[in-house]
């Protein structure tokens, strides 16, 4: 997990920081929340291999933090999302063009990226497993790399979840929403029941109601969190979490 | 931790946006149906062990205190008690500051997924779902959302109007209004939304609602409304923002649909009840309003409606004929 900086939007606007300690705390928040979607991206859009989809997403960092390209977006003009997406899709392009004349790699190294953990990840993935490389996929590219992102998005909050509650002590808080919500069940008739996982769990039925809702409630703060911190304006974050939630985060406190 | 897969994903993002129930007495069950104005859930009471329909309103931006409208709003929709409006049990705040209403759980389909055969029957639905919002009207009561979706035909062919979460309360004022009024709002009343916040479905919603002024919208705007409703009842023409009928549909009704959905709210009928009447008219033969019928017309309607007596006289006019044809030598 990258450190998140206290204040609201401070990733977006900490990659434009002169300050270089804030610059790159930020930047690391930025790496952690979206190396995931770009390396799938630059997998299945660009149809690179492991080896150099792996190079290029390190590269891709490396050499916004040193130009500090990513710190020149417009909020007025699209969502930092969409403006980093097309940023890399225009370094990858470039990248390719280059290739054979340009030294690889930069000077900046960011959070420790598990490139094997999200190979897995892609091996889930309908344009995995050679499709993309055959030509025989074409996913929308903003739906993939959103896709990703969200998916990243929601890892993180639910990592962060579990470390929370374990550090307080709620770790059958934590279980009931595991086996809920979390544990792969897709038939529905597998899910357990509230009072199935009362009784796996020895605890009174009215609790799981209560440790599902807190569950749910924190889970939904996380997500918020993150969402706010990689958003650069308020309206931004209005329609990210709209579309990511369906609900109006300035309805509530989160 | 292990990799979310995309069923993982949706379930994560859905139970992320589950309210949180637990200082209610109530407990979901499974979501039912999500709209621009708020998301339903089938969910049980553990009070009553009963089920209920349970709607999370999700508040419009740009109007203040909006929180506390809604739930004076609810207050006065749960005081509405008509076989045709869905009953509001409950109303209360959750803890993240959302509004819900506890609703009895309707059984049946929304208009819009049943294919109603026969214009009697079609007018039949209009005719119920004119009274019941002619009595939310005498309470001082705008729909403001009226469309197919928003009407439930159960299975023994009752018609409920429901979702009644972007209603404007006019308090005691009487909503029927003279042609040319200038205003069917009560100047004492609170509006429920701010200038500027538009709601309602593109396609149903009249003009003035569409401009955002709440203090331009009465019970006008629900005339608008059902006239679209009875278009996409008459026609194919489903949620077209012109008042046209498409297909075989009669004169009359087509004239009835012209008039309730007029652009100006003058040259409507002046309330929903006027419209039922209408509607009403042509079900039973008679003139309808708003539409002039020339002299053939009107014979022809006539002669439909009083087919039997006609039919009648003329048998027993054959059978003198006949009798002194053969007898009257």
């Amino acid at each position: 997990m990258g450190s998140f900086p206290a204040t609201r939007h401070s990733v977006v606007a900490g990659i434009a920081s002169p300050d270089v300690h804030t610059r790159r705390v930020a930047f690391d928040a930025l790496v952690s929340a979206y190396w995931r979607p770009v390396y799938k991206y630059v997998r299945i859009k660009w149809r690179r291999d492991r080896e150099d989809a792996a190079d290029l997403t390190q590269e891709f960092f490396a050499r916004a933090f040193e130009k500090g390209s990513l710190g020149r977006f417009e909020p007025a003009r699209a969502r930092f999302r969409t403006f980093l997406r097309l940023c890399l899709d225009g370094f990858v392009a470039n990248e390719i063009k280059a290739r054979g004349r340009l030294k690889r790699g930069g000077e900046a190294s960011f959070v420790p990226l598990d490139f094997a953990a999200a190979e897995h990840e892609l091996s889930m993935h309908p344009a995995a497993n050679g499709n993309a490389a055959a030509g025989l996929v074409s996913p929308d590219e903003d739906d993939l790399f959103r896709q990703e992102w969200v998916r990243g998005l929601f890892s993180d909050a639910v990592a962060a979840l579990r470390a929370s509650c374990n550090a307080a002590g709620k770790t059958t808080q934590f279980a009931v929403f595991q086996r809920y919500d979390l544990d792969d069940n897709d038939n529905p008739d597998a899910r357990p029941t509230y009072a199935q996982l009362a009784s796996e769990l020895a605890i009174p039925v009215t609790q799981v109601t209560n440790y599902l809702a807190f569950a749910r409630r924190e889970l939904r703060r996380l997500v918020l969190e993150r969402l706010r911190s990689l958003c650069a304006t308020d309206e931004e974050f209005r329609l990210e979490a709209r579309e990511l939630l369906g609900t109006d985060p300035t309805s509530g406190p989160a | 931790m292990n990799a979310l897969s995309d069923a993982a994903l949706r379930r994560l993002r859905d139970a992320a946006d589950v309210p949180d129930l637990s200082d209610t007495k109530y407990e979901i069950i499974e979501r039912i149906g999500q709209g621009g104005m708020g998301t339903v859930y089938r969910a049980r009471d553990r009070e009553l062990g009963r089920e209920v329909a349970l709607k999370v309103v999700r508040l419009p931006e740009g109007a203040p205190d909006i929180s506390a409208r809604m739930m004076r709003e609810a207050r006065t929709l749960a005081r509405l008690e008509h076989p045709g409006i869905v009953p509001v049990h409950d109303v209360g705040t959750l803890v993240d500051g959302r509004v819900f209403y506890a609703m009895k759980l309707v059984r049946g389909a929304p208009l819009h997924e049943l294919s109603v055969t026969g214009l009697a029957d079609r007018l039949r639905i209009v005719e119920r779902v004119c009274e019941a919002v002619a009595f939310a009207h005498a309470h001082g009561v705008i729909h403001r959302d009226l469309k197919p979706q928003n009407v439930m035909v159960g299975p023994f062919g009752e018609v409920l109007v429901m979702d009644w979460g972007v209603a404007k309360i006019v308090g005691d004022a009487t909503l029927s209004l003279g042609t040319g009024s200038p205003a069917g709002t009560d100047d004492h009343a609170e509006p429920s939304t701010g200038h500027g916040v538009v709601l309602g479905t593109p396609g149903y919603m009249a003009p003035e609602q569409a401009a955002g002024d709440p203090s331009l919208v009465d019970a006008r705007a629900d005339v608008h409304a059902i006239g679209a409703i009875l278009r996409d009842l008459c026609s194919d023409n489903a949620g077209a923002e012109r008042p046209d009928a498409s297909g075989d549909v009669p004169r009359p009704v087509a004239a009835i649909i012209r008039r309730a959905m007029a652009p100006e709210p003058r040259e409507r009928y002046p309330d929903v009840t006027a419209l039922a009447r209408d509607v009403a008219a042509f079900r039973a033969g008679d003139r309808v309003s708003a539409y002039d019928e020339n002299v053939f017309e009107r014979t022809r309607r006539l002669a439909i409606r009083h087919s039997t007596p006609i039919l009648l006289v003329l048998a027993y006019l054959l059978m003198r004929v006949t009798f002194l044809a053969v007898f009257g030598r």
